[in-house]
């Protein structure tokens, strides 16, 4: 399989972007990320994208190809259809910098208002927890998020209703669960989630599972169960007076 | 030009990944003003790429091990010619670096009874790396990321560090461009680490990402610190070979460690021919003993698959070169076999090593827990790097510190899997705490402004010149002569060769220019990465040609063998006065008596 296909990228700055058709050939198992280095190589040097281990690993070259949130690193040609021109545009809920490179920056800054971790007293001498594995499960699978950030990028919330400020979105929620399903962490972020993270915004459309390469079950795992907590503290009316009563007993 | 952000710290760590991480942290919590500068955005650097786990002698699986087997372990490895104050350093500090990544949220996989999980890997006597199925180093990196948001580190993300500033001998700053707007920014500090990791990518097939250029090696070489053992580049035996543009991803060791085998086109397990006397008494000597090994069996010796990675990686050459590869010119490792012999069958596969089914089944449309992979060797780690001693990290240039893969010592000539994760840890710990004493002691040295304006001149060059040359394909050319010519089999004639190569290629890249602006210009970044590349590949070279035998991750046809009269020094690499590069060995320190019995105690 050798053939030459036409890849249409965005290339410019902030508002100031164009698609521009660059040719190349195309080889078995290329992946598109191989496909935009062969561009930059050959043809447009300048040519910004980001990336860097090309394993799916590290989670940089997060992009739309023909419209689909994807890893370019990750998405075979094969399985694209390269008759027409292939579309591959940078991720539209984050600002440009330039080509295919956003300013995901916005990101960084929000993870860091998020509790950190408390751990309780170790259990050994040695400084050291006993914690089933079927208790760390759960949070292990959301300890494979990558920040990869295609699930902010898709959620509608970010992405149509802007509401950046008021919206932690689905990587930090997954991120929050984490810690709040850690077996030995003792913060709650519950508050946090309810008030600025905004927890509520999110309808469960499941847009962010659906895209998300590494599998993460991010709803329903994730942001369902953070939901249910939120709503047992705040608006269970019964749990509340037994907390109050279990308060004053203590 | 002309311009350029001025930052003052105590202390500035290069790179972010474990090492980084690690020694920001220390350097923080030792009321340092710390800077980290890392070239990738925060948690992509390629600690995340490191799969199977982090060897520390915690005895969880298996109560005989301590730090005394570790540390003997670590210096078979390195075939003796290891720093073994670092290599003892390094066994006894690991638990307790382990331990302390479960207090900053960490979760690795757990044994029966609620402690962390251990598995096999090649070279260690006992099951020794802590781990989280196999994306071990994503486990760590996330962890030391999010507990170093939460200290006073000022994170530069995307900048570039060009060049090392002195004031007389000291280190006093760094220069640098951020991605974005290709701005320059000026570092000033007491104390400066590198943890910038290794210089893959001088080779054509490598696991490395696209970082791997040898920054910090460079940068410190052309400051006057010494490299050492450059000549030690690891081969991993497992890469993916097909299809071509995924050749050279990693394939995780921890596919043995769980009982893959290795077989040859004629289905053979090939591993079994040929046993190093070093290891002869603990290795299998048959296939149903190795299999009882990877499955927990303490009485069983390890499978000839677990051997060092060196003898791994040339068994596997010989396969291909004597016409018994697979097709796609491999070897085949096989996990899928043990489907019928372990419980669970497929899905005990897939939990134990969930990101290589992924993996291979994203890439290569191969189901693992059905068929065979195909493997090679890849490029895959340097042993050698910045010299540094053994107790603080401090290189020979005051102020200048370096840990993690960017230095030298504690592998020797050979790493064992597992020990890398570790020695970040570690090592990134140590050289956070001593660059923290350094800048507490010192007042701020000065930073030269002629320095800075050359070393900006040099960066803005090729926009002022014609494209003669592309940068893409001066890399392309250099990956590829180093990968034929001082790859994993070398003889003297072809490292000549290379060594003239890379004189051809470095006067080629004084000609490269480059198109459009300053803005995020991934053309300009790797006209910049080349200087550094260029250097890394001629003190491999000139190493690697001095070395006249063959011992752990050094391989040379013309002379196949350990020599006595090698065993006992280390190879340095200085630039000398007129800026040539200047070669000189030096004699390996002699061990502590108290060592020297415990390897002599592991032996028997």
């Amino acid at each position: 399989m050798s053939k030459t296909v036409t890849f249409r990228i965005t290339r410019g700055t902030g508002e100031k972007t164009e698609l521009v058709d660059y040719q190349t050939e195309v080889g078995e198992g290329m992946v598109v990320l191989d496909a935009v280095h062969q561009i930059q190589a050959e043809s447009a040097p300048d040519l910004a994208v980001r990336w860097n281990c090309k394993a799916g690993k590290c989670g940089s070259c997060s992009a739309e190809v023909n419209g689909m949130p994807r890893l370019m690193c990750m998405t075979r040609l094969g399985e694209i259809n390269l008759d027409e021109p292939v579309t591959i545009e940078p991720m539209r809920t984050f600002p440009l910098i330039k080509d295919l490179v956003t300013d995901v920056s916005w990101n960084y800054e929000v993870k860091k208002r998020i509790k950190k971790m408390k751990p309780r007293k170790p259990d050994n001498e040695d400084g050291s927890w006993l914690m089933d594995q079927e208790d760390v499960e759960r949070p292990q699978e959301f300890r494979k998020c990558i920040e990869c950030f295609l699930c902010q990028n898709v959620c509608h919330v970010l992405r149509d209703h802007k509401l950046h400020a008021e919206f932690a979105g689905p990587r930090h929620f997954v991120y929050a669960a984490q810690l709040e399903m850690n077996p030995i962490d003792t913060a709650d972020r519950l508050e946090d989630l309810k008030g600025p993270d905004g927890i509520g915004y999110c309808n469960i459309t499941k847009c962010c599972t659906k895209v998300c390469p590494e599998h993460i079950t991010i709803t329903d795992n994730a942001i369902i169960p953070l939901k249910e907590r939120v709503v047992d503290k705040f608006y269970d009316p019964i749990g509340k007076l037994f907390r109050v009563f279990s308060s004053r007993d203590s | 030009m002309g311009d350029w952000d001025t930052f003052d710290y105590d202390v500035i760590v290069i790179g972010a990944g474990g090492a980084g991480l690690r020694a920001a942290i220390e350097s923080a919590e030792r009321g340092c003003k710390t800077a980290l500068v890392c070239k990738s955005l925060l948690g992509k650097a390629h600690t995340v790429m490191a799969e199977g786990g982090c060897a520390a002698a915690i005895g969880n699986v298996d109560e005989r091990d301590n730090w005394q087997t570790h540390f003997a372990d670590t210096m078979r490895g390195g075939q003796y010619l290891n720093n073994w104050r670092m290599a003892e350093h390094h066994a006894k500090e690991a638990p307790d670096r382990v331990r302390e990544l479960e207090s900053w949220g960490a979760l690795f996989d757990r044994t029966k009874d609620g402690r962390i999980m251990q598995r096999n890997f090649g070279g260690h006597k006992y099951p020794r790396l802590a781990h989280v199925g196999d994306r071990t180093g994503l486990e760590m990196i996330r962890t030391l990321q999010d507990h170093a948001i939460h200290q006073t580190i000022e994170v530069h993300m995307e900048v570039t560090c060009l060049k090392l500033l002195k004031d007389g001998e000291r280190v006093s700053g760094v220069v640098a461009y951020e991605r974005e707007r290709g701005r320059f920014r000026v570092f000033k500090g007491k104390a400066i680490v590198l943890a910038t990791g290794g210089f893959g990518r001088a080779f054509r097939i490598t696991s490395n990402s696209w970082e791997y250029t040898g920054d910090g090696q460079s940068m410190a070489y052309h400051a006057g610190a010494e490299l050492k053992d450059m000549e030690f580049v690891q081969f991993h035996p497992t890469g993916m070979v097909w299809p071509p543009s995924v050749r050279g991803i990693l394939v995780t060791e921890g596919v043995r460690g769980e009982g893959g085998v290795l077989r040859n086109s004629e289905g053979k397990r090939f591993m079994f021919d040929d046993i190093p006397p070093l290891y002869k008494h603990q290795t299998a000597d048959n296939e149903e003993e190795g299999f009882r090994y990877t499955q927990g069996d303490k009485e069983a010796r390890r499978p000839p698959e677990l051997l060092t990675r060196d003898h791994v990686a040339r068994k596997i050459m010989k396969e291909v070169r004597e016409g018994r590869a697979s097709p796609h010119g491999g070897v085949f490792l096989d996990i899928a076999w043990i489907k019928d012999r372990v419980p669970g069958g497929a899905e005990h596969i897939k939990k134990k090593l969930p990101a290589m089914h992924h993996q291979f089944k994203e890439l290569a449309e191969v189901d693992i827990t059905e068929v065979p992979m195909e493997v090679g060797p890849t490029t895959h780690y340097a042993m050698g790097g910045v010299s540094v001693d053994g107790d603080t990290q401090m290189t020979n240039v005051p102020g200048l510190f370096a840990a993690g893969e960017v230095a030298a010592g504690l592998h020797g000539a050979n790493r064992l899997g597992g020990n890398s994760l570790s020695d970040l840890l570690v090592f990134g710990r140590l050289a956070g705490e001593h660059a923290a004493k350094f800048a507490g002691e010192t007042s701020s040295g000065s930073v030269d402004e002629a320095d800075i304006k050359q070393a900006f001149a040099d960066a803005l060059a090729p926009f002022e010149r014609e494209s003669e040359e592309n940068a893409y394909m001066i890399q392309k050319e250099l990956q590829g002569k180093m990968q034929d010519l001082v790859g994993i089999v070398r003889k003297e004639d072809e490292m000549k060769e290379a060594i003239a190569v890379i004189d051809q290629l470095q006067g080629r890249s004084a000609k490269v220019g480059v198109d459009g602006n300053r803005d995020y210009n991934n053309g300009w970044h790797t006209a910049l990465d080349l200087l550094n590349l260029m250097t890394v590949s001629e003190a491999v070279a000139r190493s690697a040609l001095d070395r006249k035998e063959s011992r752990g991750a050094h391989f040379r046809d013309d002379f196949p063998q350990k020599e006595e009269a090698e065993a006992n020094h280390n190879t340095y690499i200085k630039k000398g006065p007129d800026g040539e590069m200047q070669l000189s060995r030096k004699e390996k320190e002699p061990l502590r008596d108290e060592l020297e019995k415990i390897i002599a105690e592991e032996q028997k």
